[in-house]
């Protein structure tokens, strides 16, 4: 009896997105890392973190990161210089109306000037509270009118302010959906229906980390791209997005000392192992922008990334 | 071709006699339909029945059992590709390469740890089960295997190409299944002989799928049914390439000679101990039965095996958590008292809202069989008559006597009724609706 490798090729392709000058994401024609019955043209990209205010986290991050925590700009060139980050995701924790509350203008003004000190593409995240992330991200589009910067999160309650806003300033928007296929289906009709065109839109499904609902995220992400790849639904064939930094690093088992949980193993090691084995599962159901913190674990995943290209597909050409 | 579970039952004795485990033959009949039953446990099937159901009854990839009691490892059965299809059936075993480099302290330290390691995780027992032993020295092999199952009782892989050797150390605990590793394309014959003899696993090993599966295919043609394979990946890729192939060809062609499970070695990848850990995870999303590494540091094996357990839980039955009053950041009677349902995903949210606030809180968690608030609450399951008696219940009024009780901002609605149902010297307050406001509003709560 002799083995025929059982190849699957299918019939939708995701969309390539552009976001900064000219990097491309998606344009995947097969399941993630299939290269030995498909294509992946662009490699998922990590997009690092930088936040608009100094934030506090557990140490093995903190450290990391204390000489930048209350300059963006100067975070963001670390960001890049240092660690080669693809792309830098600026979280803006400012415009929290329960925290800081800062003003469209103050935002777009840190927009503005991160984006100035950088080469690589950005991407704009509010904190997810509708109303005031529309008022900054419209801002920021406006402000930001020549700079292709991607601005998310984009829900049901604010795809229409927001959506407008890119529209008129060729904005790509990050669709978020609460780990619903449909939902984000239908997120992408509305979206196309205001206008946006289809080549302009990227999923983020939320992200759950390990052990907090990474198996629905995963799920999610998996029949988001049978949808998109085998049935081909043109609503569905968006790349994707993973804002994952924030969930791992509030996980407890990534802050939670060796004093106080002996039996836990190295804080450290733990908490990078976190972001790393999250980002890794996701890379498996079809992230294609991972939203990333710890340098050692964006380093490790970059070594995933790689490791998962290498294929030894003559094994199984027919 | 996969017959129906009545297409079966004509074919069997329909005595209901009841030996086979199933109360009748109509039941036995849709298990082997659904892959979950073997015909061998019918006592008194017909030759004719055999052949006609022989190939279609057994599971796409077949069960392997490795190691005995609490530390056996039981993979295989599987029979989807996505888990939302329907489910993951057999958590992979993790364990731990034991080499000769170890000197015999060494050896038995590291099986200590593998006895002693043990995670509690959403109400489970996550731990590590797997000894692999290696050496290229008879005596030294068959004396790492002695140790493991004395001192671990451990589910064993015994490594060698050697069947003489692994004969040798199978043998004084043949009673324990330990797994034999490998044969290979040369000495298929004589370790196939040894696992026969000896009634235990065996795996093999080629570097190719097609020369994998002419193993596969000996092993069939000579009634091997717990055999495991080992494609011997060499790269993350080939990982991806070799397990996605193998499972679709079991699944989706009910291709037999590849229809077992997978033993990986992500510890013989590697050099380094951070990246084996991300290299793990790879092989434990994508199907691999048993996933072998270099030690038991558990910062990198406590991430895997929730991994394992998230990967490998049912997606139509929520993972819930067990009613009771959960304390955070230490409590004390004038601590907040929270209440909210059994949901993992509710608990994991509010729960690490609360511990990352700092703020000391009781949070009561309602089994309302794993449903989220609004769907609790819609189903008329978390609403004031559950509620109230359960709080009563709790126990919470002893450790937090102020009887103030925060519910969910978004079942709002039932305030006014839960605070009748509890009655005098109850408070019930409109907590926020999302968990990311928790934090702010538990540093501004007060007991007065």
């Amino acid at each position: 009896m002799s083995f025929e490798p059982p190849i699957e090729t299918c019939k939708g392709t995701i969309r390539e997105v552009t976001i900064g000058s000219d990097t491309k994401v998606g344009g995947e024609t097969t399941f993630p890392f299939h290269l030995w019955e498909g294509e992946m043209p662009n490699a998922p990209m990590v997009a690092m973190e930088v936040y608009d205010e100094p934030q506090e986290w557990p140490e093995a991050v903190q450290k990391v990161y204390a000489d930048v925590m209350s300059d963006p700009v100067a975070w963001a060139r670390k960001c890049q210089d240092e660690f080669k980050a693809d792309a830098i995701c600026l979280q803006l924790r400012s415009i929290d109306p329960n925290g800081s509350d800062a003003s469209p203008e103050s935002a777009a003004e840190t927009v503005r000037k991160v984006n100035e000190a950088i080469d690589i593409p950005l991407i704009v995240y509010g904190t997810g509270t509708p109303d005031k992330d529309a008022d900054v991200l419209k801002k920021v589009a406006e402000v930001m009118a020549d700079a292709n910067i991607p601005l998310g999160p984009v829900d049901d309650a604010n795809h229409r302010l927001i959506g407008a806003a890119a529209m008129g300033y060729k904005k790509p928007v990050v669709g978020f959906t609460s780990m619903d296929v449909n939902l984000a289906k239908q997120l992408n009709v509305l979206l196309t229906q205001l206008g946006v065109p289809e080549d302009k839109i990227i999923i983020d499904p939320t992200t759950g980390a390990l052990g907090y609902g990474l198996e629905y995220c995963y799920s999610i992400m998996e029949r988001d791209r049978l949808a998109a790849l085998v049935q081909n639904d043109g609503k569905m064939q968006m790349p994707i997005l993973n804002n994952l930094a924030p969930e791992t690093w509030k996980a407890k088992e990534s802050r939670v000392s060796e004093e106080e949980e002996p039996t836990y193993g190295n804080v450290e090691t733990r908490g990078i192992l976190w972001e790393a084995i999250t980002a890794t599962t996701l890379l498996l159901a079809g992230t294609d922008i991972l939203v990333m913190r710890h340098p050692k674990a964006v380093e490790l995943v970059r070594a995933a990334i790689d490791g998962l290209q290498a294929q030894s597909k003559e094994k199984v050409a027919s | 071709m996969a017959l129906s579970g009545l297409q079966i039952f004509k074919l069997l004795a329909k005595t209901n006699c009841k030996e086979c485990g199933f109360p009748t033959c109509m039941a036995f009949a849709m298990q082997l339909a659904a892959g979950k039953a073997e015909l061998d446990q019918c006592p008194y099937v017909s030759d004719e029945a055999k052949a006609a159901l022989g190939e279609a009854s057994a599971p796409p990839v077949r069960k392997v059992t490795v190691g005995t009691g609490d530390m056996a490892v039981t993979v295989g059965e599987e029979t989807v590709l996505y888990r939302h299809e329907k489910r993951f059936e057999h958590l992979p075993g993790l364990g731990v390469l034991i080499t000769d480099e170890m000197d015999e302290a060494q050896a038995a330290s590291l099986l200590t740890q593998l006895k002693q390691t043990e995670f509690n995780y959403v109400g489970q027992n996550l731990r590590p089960r797997v000894a692999a032993v290696k050496s290229d020295d008879p005596g030294k092999l068959a004396k790492l295997a002695a140790m493991a199952v004395e001192i671990a009782c451990a589910a064993v892989v015994i490594m060698s190409d050697d069947a003489a050797a692994l004969k040798a150390a199978a043998e004084p605990i043949k009673d324990n299944k330990p797994l034999l590793y490998a044969a290979n394309e040369s000495n298929f014959d004589a370790v196939a002989a040894v696992a026969k003899e000896l009634d235990v696993p065996f795996a093999i090993k080629a570097d190719t799928l097609d020369k994998l599966a002419e193993l596969g295919q000996k092993a069939l043609d000579g009634d091997f049914k717990e055999v495991v394979l080992d494609p011997s990946s060499s790269s993350l890729g080939d990982v991806l390439m070799n397990q996605t192939l193998i499972r679709r060809a079991a699944i989706r062609k009910t291709f037999r000679a590849l229809g077992f499970p997978t033993i990986g070695f992500p510890c013989l990848m590697t050099g380094d101990k951070m990246l084996e850990a991300v290299y793990a995870s790879v092989f434990i999303a994508k199907y691999t039965g048993f996933v072998i590494l270099s030690d038991l540091d558990p910062a990198r094996v406590m991430p895997l095996l929730y991994l394992s357990q998230n990967i490998y839980t049912d997606p139509q039955r929520p993972m819930q958590m067990d009613q009771g009053v959960y304390p955070i950041n230490d409590p004390g009677p004038d601590s907040p008292i929270l209440v909210t349902t059994n949901f993992s995903l509710t608990y994991f949210t509010v729960s690490s809202e609360v511990e990352a606030s700092k703020v000391p809180a009781w949070l009561c968690i309602m089994d309302v069989e794993g449903q989220s608030v609004l769907t609790a609450w819609a189903a008329g399951k978390f609403v004031a008559d559950a509620i109230a008696p359960f709080l009563k219940k709790s126990g919470i009024e002893e450790k937090a006597p102020h009887r103030k009780v925060v519910i969910p901002g978004y079942v709002a609605q039932i305030s006014g009724e839960l605070d009748e149902e509890l009655g005098e010297g109850w408070e019930v307050q409109v907590g926020v609706r999302e968990a990311a406001d928790i934090p702010k509003f538990l540093r501004q709560w007060s007991a007065n």
